[in-house]
């Protein structure tokens, strides 16, 4: 835990709220979904921020889980992306050949909510093996359902910490295509090969905020408060571009970390460090 | 009248699971078949080819009892808590005397497959894969064009199972199986498969069955056994029936990291247990009972009476 300095207050509150940087992390991730519509929701950290854009930013947020579930209202934090909590109360269940068939390649996703272990500059994502495939020296989940996702929803979000091994000049195994080698190249290939999919167009992190310049590369353009310019370059394998300059991540609000803490996440399991 | 199918777990699995098959216990965290995968692991089956999305704890093991020689899956982990330590090491070949050949997919490609096997298509296509390294990692996800245009996406060969093993909510003693809740892939593993193994926490009437036909997934006509076993499907979940037993999944991470502890924990839960009653009887109502949901029955609806 740290304490934010200076706070930096939105919508009128003053307080000095202390909160951990993994908190701050999904704050930002789910204001990001505010105005979206349709969600896939990954395994990981991106469950527990859609949920919580779905309490706070986005309540008409309509929630894909790959498990085959359309319109999740869940009631508490599902346990996985399997939960029984998905199902209850949903819009729909469907099985996973309509789910990815129907729902995800047939063009309804509009954003597609990822982790990842390994990102690259241009958002390519590797979740498959650290070292060689056939001789890792770490075995990763592999796909799920994350390569598809990145190639057929309209756009993708990354939720991930940041370090010099996650944050990679080259990444081990492209496992979900993100801008390719640039913008041009990802441009060109999705518009000759039918993908729906524009690709990544945000990353947040436990430090700041990324987007995608017109070269197709990751921009810092956001930083969280207390984390430094320095502290982004120290856990990023490239010599990182940052907006001119970057603005300050508004802290997580009071009734944010309620929710985070009192509902969503009140064993710590995501929220910790 | 149809003929009952129903027969004892130890006896489905002797019957119908034989050295060298492949074997889907499917259920996308839902619905997993631990019961069969523990009678599998009991009776000491060897080299069979293990397939599943998620391979899940059941099939980490499965696959530390001996009873496999490949895997293939698209989603190895420990879902909400970490790791599978028992198949991480073998694919890491750190246990070199028990390698463990893995084919990797996507979820949509795994889905895939198991439909092209039921439909008996000698492929099935689909918009994923391209620009990534899972073609070169697996050269059976393959390029294919379009019949009617230059477009090229990727191709899956067809899935068919020797056996698939699923588990629901009930069954008529015919084998007519109904589910609720995550439908996963179940309905496309059984009809892919040879064989078919149906566990159900309960028993039902015919008739039970015909006031529902919506809800019927697999026709008794594909089942070779139906296996009644309340509770077998724990520590995974049924829905309405039982929540998924989470201190479960997050004890199990000290223990896969630890070979001689999943050997140990093996020897204690698999083979010096009996059967699936054993295991429920070892578990204690008092687990049991922590693990029951409250209520949330659905609306009915009228199927209307035509004559």
């Amino acid at each position: 835990m740290f304490q934010a300095d200076p706070p930096r207050g939105i919508r009128g509150m003053t307080e000095t709220a202390t909160f951990t940087k993994s908190e701050m992390m999904i704050v930002a991730a789910a204001r990001a979904l505010e105005g979206q519509h349709v969600c896939f929701v990954g395994v990981g950290l991106p469950n527990i921020a859609v949920n919580l854009a779905q309490r706070t930013v986005a309540p008409e947020l309509e929630m894909v889980y790959e498990a085959g579930v359309f319109g999740a209202r869940p009631s508490r934090l599902p346990l996985s992306i399997g939960d029984p909590t998905i199902v209850t109360g949903s819009t729909a269940v469907v099985s996973m050949l309509e789910l990815f068939g129907y729902y995800l390649q047939g063009g309804l996703i509009d954003v597609g909510f990822l982790g990842a272990a390994q990102i690259d500059r241009f958002g390519n994502i590797n979740t498959t093996v650290i070292g060689p495939y056939d001789h890792p020296t770490t075995r990763l989940p592999g796909s799920g359902g994350a390569c598809e996702i990145a190639i057929n929803a309209r756009e993708v979000f990354v939720i991930m910490r940041q370090s010099r091994r996650s944050f990679v000049e080259t990444i081990d195994f492209r496992t979900s295509p993100g801008n390719l080698g640039g913008a041009e190249q990802s441009e060109r290939v999705r518009r000759e090969g039918g993908w729906k999919g524009r690709g990544p167009t945000v990353v947040v992190t436990d430090l700041g905020i990324y987007h995608f310049d017109e070269t197709g590369e990751m921009r810092l353009d956001s930083l969280h408060p207390a984390a430094t310019l320095q502290d982004a370059r120290a856990t990023i394998g490239w010599d990182l571009t940052v907006a001119e300059p970057p603005a300050h991540t508004p802290p997580p609000t009071a009734d944010e970390l309620r929710l985070i803490r009192e509902d969503l996440d009140p064993a710590g399991i995501y929220t910790k460090s | 009248m149809t003929t009952s199918r129903v027969a004892t777990m130890r006896d489905a699995i002797a019957d119908l699971v034989r050295d060298g098959d492949t074997v889907a216990i499917e259920g996308f965290t839902h619905l997993i078949s631990f019961a069969a995968g523990h009678e599998i692991t009991r009776q000491r089956k060897r080299d069979l080819t293990l397939a599943r999305l998620t391979p899940d704890l059941i099939y980490d093991q499965m696959i530390a009892g001996g009873v496999a020689s490949k895997l293939v899956f698209s989603w190895l982990g420990n879902p909400g808590v970490g790791g599978l330590g028992a198949i991480r090491r073998r694919i890491e070949g750190e246990l070199p005397a028990e390698p463990l050949e893995i084919e990797e997919y996507s979820h949509f490609g795994m889905v895939a497959r198991y439909t092209a096997g039921a439909m008996n298509l000698p492929f099935f296509p689909l918009r994923s894969y391209f620009e990534t390294d899972l073609p070169v990692a697996n050269p059976r996800i393959r390029p294919v064009q379009s019949p009617y245009g230059e477009e090229t996406i990727y191709a899956v060969p067809p899935l068919k199972p020797n056996v698939a093993i699923v588990h629901a909510q009930r069954a008529s003693a015919g084998g007519d199986t109904q589910v609720w809740g995550l439908l996963g892939c179940q309905k496309e593993a059984a009809f892919a498969a040879d064989r078919v193994i149906v566990v159900v926490e309960e028993l039902v009437d015919e008739a039970v069955i015909r006031a529902d036909p919506n809800r019927t997934i697999i026709p008794g006509l594909i089942v070779d056994a139906v296996v009644v076993e309340p509770w077998g499907a724990h520590p995974s979940y049924v829905q309405g029936a039982y929540d998924r037993d989470n201190r479960f999944y997050l004890d199990w991470d000290p223990i896969t990291r630890d070979e001689e502890a999943i050997q140990a924990w093996l020897r204690e839960w698999v083979y010096d247990v009996a059967d699936r009653a054993a295991y429920v009887e070892k578990l204690g109502p008092q687990r049991l009972a922590s693990l029951k949901p409250g209520p949330a029955p659905s609306g009915s609806v009228d199927y209307g009476a035509y004559r």
